[in-house]
Parts: C-alpha cells; sequence; structure tokens
C-alpha cells in the first residue's frame, strides 16, 4: 500500500482502483493526460493487490468452512479410512453406515425431539414472557416499574454458571432431576429470558405513541392494544429473540449435563460426547455423523434466513 | 448505551406517576394492575432463578457442605480460607487468565482483519460474510467435537502437515498446545459475531473525511490508524470487554478437547467449580468458587457500563 504512494504520490492511481473495483468512488472529472501511462499500470498493480485481498479471505475462510467439510465427509468413511495416515478429502467409497449406527448405539431419535420440543418450549415461552414485560416496561407507568425493572436486569449480570449450585439443589428438592422442566421453566422466566426482555422493551419504546391512541380510540384496552397492535407489530424484535433464544437452548451443554441421567432424557449435545466404542475411545464416523445431523438443519435455516441470524445474535452479543 | 438512556426514561415515568398520584383515576389504577401483571412472569421468574439462587450461592458459600455424606454446616469464610490457600484454585485462575488473554488478543485482531477486508467491497464479500458467520450458529459441542477430531494426534490437521513432511505435535495432549488448541477453536466458533460488530462500526465512519485524508495523500494504512480506529475504538473496547467476559464462562469447549488436561493446564475458573460441584460433590466450596467468579463478572461488566457511559457521544 505504502509503496502505491511513494511511486505515484497523487490521488490519481487510487481514484483509478477505485474505478477498477467499482466502490463507488468519486472520479475527478478532469484527466490528465500525462499520467495515463503512470495510471494503467497503477490500475494494474491496484487490480493485483484486490486479487490478492480476495485470495488472503479465500484462505482466511479454510478454518471457517474445512470443519464442515470434513465432518460431512469423514462422516461418510468407514473407520478404517479415517484411521489411515493420508487424509482423503473425498470418501473412496461412500457410505451411509455410519448413519445407521447412530440410531443403534443411542435412543437418537428421542434425543433428537428432546432438544427441539424443549428449544420450542423455550422459544414460545421466551417470547411470551418477554413480549410481556417488555411491553409493560416500556409503555405502562406504573409505580415500582424502575425498581422491578432493576430486580430483573440483575439477570444480565449472573452467568448460568454462578447459580449451577443452587438451582441443581432446587430442582432436587422439587424432584425433578432427569426431567426436562428444569430446562424449559427455568430459561424461559430466569436469566435468559431477561435479556429478551430488554430487546423487547427497547423496541417499544420506540414505538410510536399514535399507534396507540388509534387503538384506543377504537375502544381496545391494554390488552386489546397489546395483542392488536403492539405485538404483531414486534415481528423484528420477536424475530431476533426467538433466534437466539432457540440456538440457545439448542446448544445447552452444561444444564442437561447436570440435569439429566438417563440417555432417553439426553439432548443432542450431551447425546453427541457418547459415542464410544466398548474401551471409551470415539467412534469418529459415527460421532460425526451425529454431529452432521445435528449441525446441518440450522445451517441450512441460517443459510436461508441469514439476515435475521445475523441481526438477531448480533442483538445477543451486544447485551448489557 | 441502552441502559444510561432506559435509566433516565424510567426515572422520568416514574417522576410523572409521583405528581399524578393525587389524582388518580380508577383508569390509572386499572391500567397499573394491568402493567404488574404483565411484568410478573419475568419479574417472579427473576426472584426464583435469579436473585434468590444469587442470595443462596452466598449463603451455601459460608457452609461446609458434601451432598454425598449429607452435611450442611455453618463454617463462617472457611471456605474462602481455603480458596486462598488452594493450589488448584490458583491454577484454575491461571488457566482462565491465560484463555481470557488468548482469546481476546486473537479473536479481536483477526475480528477486525475480517471486518477490515469485508469492507473493501470486493467480490464475494456476501459469500465470505457466511463462511465466517456460519460457525456462529453451529452447535458449540458440534463444533468442538468436529475440532477434536481434526487436532487428534492422528487426525486431519497433522495428516495435512504430514503430506508436506511436517511431523505435527498432539494438540491436545501436549502442555503447550491444549490451552493453544482450545482458544483457537473458540476464537473461529465466536469471531464471526465480532466481525459483524466491527464491520457495523466501520460503516459508520464518514465517507467524506476519509475522502479528505486520501486527497490530502494519506496512505490507506495511514487512513486505518489514524482516523479509523480512533473512530471505533469504542466499539473495539465494549466488543472486548464483551469478550472477556464471555470467555469466562467457557465450559463445553474444554469437557470435550481436553477434559481439564494435560496435568490441570486447561481447567479454568468454570470447570474447577463444576468439578468440585459435580465431582467431588462439595458443594459448599463450589459455591465460594461461584461467589468469586460472579464478583469478577461483575466487576467486569461495570467497568463495560462505565465506559459505554464515557463514550457514548461516539456511538451514536
Amino acid at each position: 500500500m505504502k509503496s502505491d504512494v511513494m511511486s505515484a504520490p497523487t490521488p490519481a492511481p487510487r481514484q483509478d482502483g477505485v474505478r477498477a473495483g467499482a466502490a463507488g468512488g468519486r472520479r475527478p472529472d478532469r484527466q490528465v493526460d500525462a499520467r495515463a501511462r503512470a495510471d494503467s499500470s497503477a490500475r494494474l498493480r491496484r487490480r493485483w493487490g484486490r486479487a490478492g485481498l480476495v485470495a488472503l479471505l479465500v484462505v482466511l475462510s479454510i478454518p471457517f468452512v474445512f470443519p464442515t467439510w470434513w465432518m460431512v465427509t469423514s462422516s461418510l468413511k468407514p473407520m478404517s479410512e479415517i484411521l489411515r495416515s493420508v487424509p482423503t478429502l473425498w470418501p473412496q467409497d461412500p457410505s451411509f453406515a455410519a448413519y445407521g449406527e447412530v440410531f443403534d448405539l443411542q435412543p437418537f431419535a428421542q434425543q433428537y425431539w428432546n432438544s427441539l420440543y424443549v428449544a420450542v418450549l423455550v422459544t414460545a415461552g421466551t417470547i411470551l414472557v418477554s413480549a410481556l414485560a417488555g411491553y409493560a416496561f416500556a409503555r405502562i407507568r406504573f409505580p415500582g416499574a424502575n425498581a422491578l425493572f432493576v430486580l430483573v436486569l440483575v439477570g444480565l449480570l449472573v452467568p448460568s454458571e454462578v447459580t449451577i449450585v443452587p438451582l441443581f439443589r432446587m430442582v432436587n428438592s422439587l424432584g425433578l432431576i432427569d426431567t426436562h422442566w428444569p430446562l424449559v421453566v427455568i430459561p424461559i422466566f430466569g436469566a435468559p429470558s431477561v435479556l429478551a426482555t430488554f430487546i423487547m422493551r427497547q423496541f417499544f419504546l420506540g414505538l410510536p405513541g399514535e399507534l396507540e391512541e388509534a387503538g384506543r380510540m377504537d375502544g381496545l384496552g391494554r390488552w386489546g392494544i397489546f395483542w392488536r397492535i403492539a405485538f404483531p407489530l414486534a415481528r423484528p424484535a420477536i424475530a431476533a429473540v426467538a433466534i437466539f433464544t432457540f440456538l440457545k437452548s439448542w446448544n445447552l451443554y452444561l444444564e442437561p449435563i447436570v440435569y439429566l441421567s438417563s440417555r432417553e432424557n439426553f439432548t443432542l449435545p450431551q447425546a453427541l460426547t457418547q459415542y464410544v466404542d466398548a474401551y471409551g475411545g470415539p467412534m469418529w464416523n459415527v460421532q460425526l455423523a451425529a454431529t452432521t445431523l445435528t449441525v446441518l438443519p440450522v445451517l441450512a435455516v441460517f443459510l436461508v434466513a441469514q439476515r435475521q441470524f445475523v441481526q438477531g445474535l448480533a442483538h445477543s452479543g451486544l447485551k448489557g | 448505551m441502552v441502559t444510561s438512556a432506559s435509566a433516565v426514561a424510567v426515572a422520568a415515568a416514574e417522576q410523572t406517576g409521583r405528581r399524578r398520584r393525587p389524582r388518580r383515576s380508577a383508569a390509572t389504577r386499572r391500567d397499573w394492575l394491568v402493567g404488574y401483571t404483565m411484568v410478573a412472569p419475568q419479574v417472579l421468574g427473576a426472584l426464583a432463578f435469579v436473585v434468590a439462587p444469587l442470595v443462596a450461592v452466598f449463603w451455601y458459600s459460608l457452609h461446609e457442605w458434601n451432598v454425598l455424606a449429607n452435611t450442611f454446616t455453618f463454617a463462617g469464610a472457611d471456605n474462602y480460607e481455603r480458596m486462598l490457600a488452594d493450589p488448584g484454585l490458583r491454577d484454575s485462575l491461571v488457566a482462565s487468565l491465560w484463555f481470557s488473554v488468548g482469546l481476546v488478543a486473537l479473536n479481536i485482531s483477526l475480528a477486525l482483519v475480517l471486518a477490515v477486508l469485508l469492507n473493501q467491497k470486493l467480490p464475494g464479500t456476501t459469500t465470505f460474510r457466511t463462511f465466517f458467520f456460519s460457525p456462529v450458529v453451529v452447535s458449540l459441542v458440534a463444533w468442538t467435537i468436529v475440532w477434536s477430531f481434526l487436532l487428534q494426534a492422528d487426525g486431519g490437521i497433522n495428516g495435512f502437515l504430514a503430506t508436506v513432511g511436517i511431523d505435527g505435535p498432539n494438540w491436545l495432549r501436549g502442555e503447550a498446545t491444549a490451552m493453544l488448541s482450545v482458544i483457537v477453536v473458540q476464537v473461529f466458533k465466536n469471531v464471526g459475531l465480532n466481525m459483524i460488530l466491527f464491520l457495523a462500526a466501520l460503516q459508520a465512519v464518514p465517507v467524506e473525511i476519509q475522502e479528505a485524508a486520501r486527497i490530502d495523500g494519506a496512505s490507506a494504512w495511514r487512513r486505518f490508524r489514524s482516523m479509523t480506529l480512533p473512530l471505533i475504538s469504542p466499539t473495539i473496547l465494549l466488543v472486548s470487554i464483551l469478550t472477556i467476559v464471555g470467555s469466562l464462562e467457557v465450559f463445553a469447549q474444554i469437557a470435550v478437547l481436553t477434559g481439564g488436561g494435560p496435568g490441570n493446564s486447561t481447567t479454568v475458573l468454570v470447570y474447577y467449580l463444576y468439578q468440585q460441584a459435580f465431582r467431588f460433590n462439595d458443594f459448599g466450596y463450589a459455591s465460594s468458587i461461584s461467589v468469586l467468579l460472579f464478583v469478577i463478572v461483575l466487576v467486569l461488566t461495570l467497568v463495560q457500563w462505565q465506559t459505554r457511559k464515557r463514550w457514548v457521544f461516539h456511538e451514536v
């Protein structure tokens, strides 16, 4: 970059590069003929520079994309090929045998269903709880709202690991160990939903008051305004909450291994780690087949609804 | 940005409420009731599943409590004294520190590089953004299992290294490489999130300033270092703190990749907490470690809010 400027200390080559790359630059109207040759060589260099950047992006993509490729292809290999010293990028004789074993060794379909229904319940419940609370905190003035909101916000300060011991005790004393109740109820009402409430509240704060006024004119009460006007309008916030809540539940690991003990109750992340042979050695192709079955549906949905995913997860990253 | 503004809004609401109090109507009171009903599930939930456990964990930390032996006796500050003298805890704090420092350094610099590259309007930018972001949506345990497979002594990475004549180490079993492996796996998993946040910050940098500097003959590097970087530095700071707080909660990666080993070189604080509670059934001691973890996260979060307040005008 620096040498670029050294050889041609005028803005012209850069402007040209911009034109070549269609970066929406502002090219000055006046052309200086004497510079034409310097221009074209700089343009060439610039183009090579951009090609270099694209090459760099390709190289940087490898650690992000290759693991997924390796996961899928390895799941189609027999163990003998997996353990071979020279890795093969594509299985020599692709076979779905490992996928059959996934279901033979564990009640994988049941575990898949566990993860799915828990995540769906948590997502639906969180949307409801957070929309209600977010709306009231944003739009209704009632005494003590400030104090109650601060109390709820404590949830943002407490990592789930901090409260795992008392929560385990609570779940244990209620006799709910090895059930899905703690995985459903605690996220909906506890710390994980606080971020959702926060995002909902932010959204409802920005809602124009005229819409509610119009609803009131039409004879709607508070509940009517919420259900008929505010909640349907909150679709972007709901989408964000739905995406990060579902993924969080789908990926939960610490809580399931603490609360669940029998295989047919396991959720996916927990089940994935259980594919070992009689000697405790991992059965890679089976494990990777199960992993593929876990990952690919989510990746597919991500590719379809990429914008919502990025926005929703960026929200969750910016908590606090 | 959100918290300070919202606090003001709520305080304002509070004040208007106070002024109105003398002539509140039945309708107003009905509205209050709706408000209380709407926040009730979240407020009661936060009380039951956040505030109460938080109080409980403080209380437990003052007790000698073994679940198997079924003992629960008041022990005062014993657990805290034990923490001071516990080499295992000290090691776990060191491991957490290494993990956090390494993760933040690698994550932030890579996220910045990726964001700057994606901001160049190069062909295929959308596809590359999808690539870099995709691990964020992949289940953490799944991602870690695949990397664990890649990092085995006879795994994919060493296989490819062997084809070019390099004898790769046993990544997950070597003292030096185990922690590095855990960090790198975590960086590739979540760097896409920080990349998006940086990309948003970069796109908010006014084009006019860039253009003016360009016409004055400033090199691309110079423009980046002297203009772009200072303008996005508040974002970098906030993202760094968020990443540190997140890094303290690392658990699944350790459990799947190294199990805390070799030795206890990758036994980070949360993993140590888990071992004390659910492997050794020492709930009292585990509670005191929970308190320590909470205090660390609390301090970091307060720092974050403070910096956010100070930089607030930069964020607009």
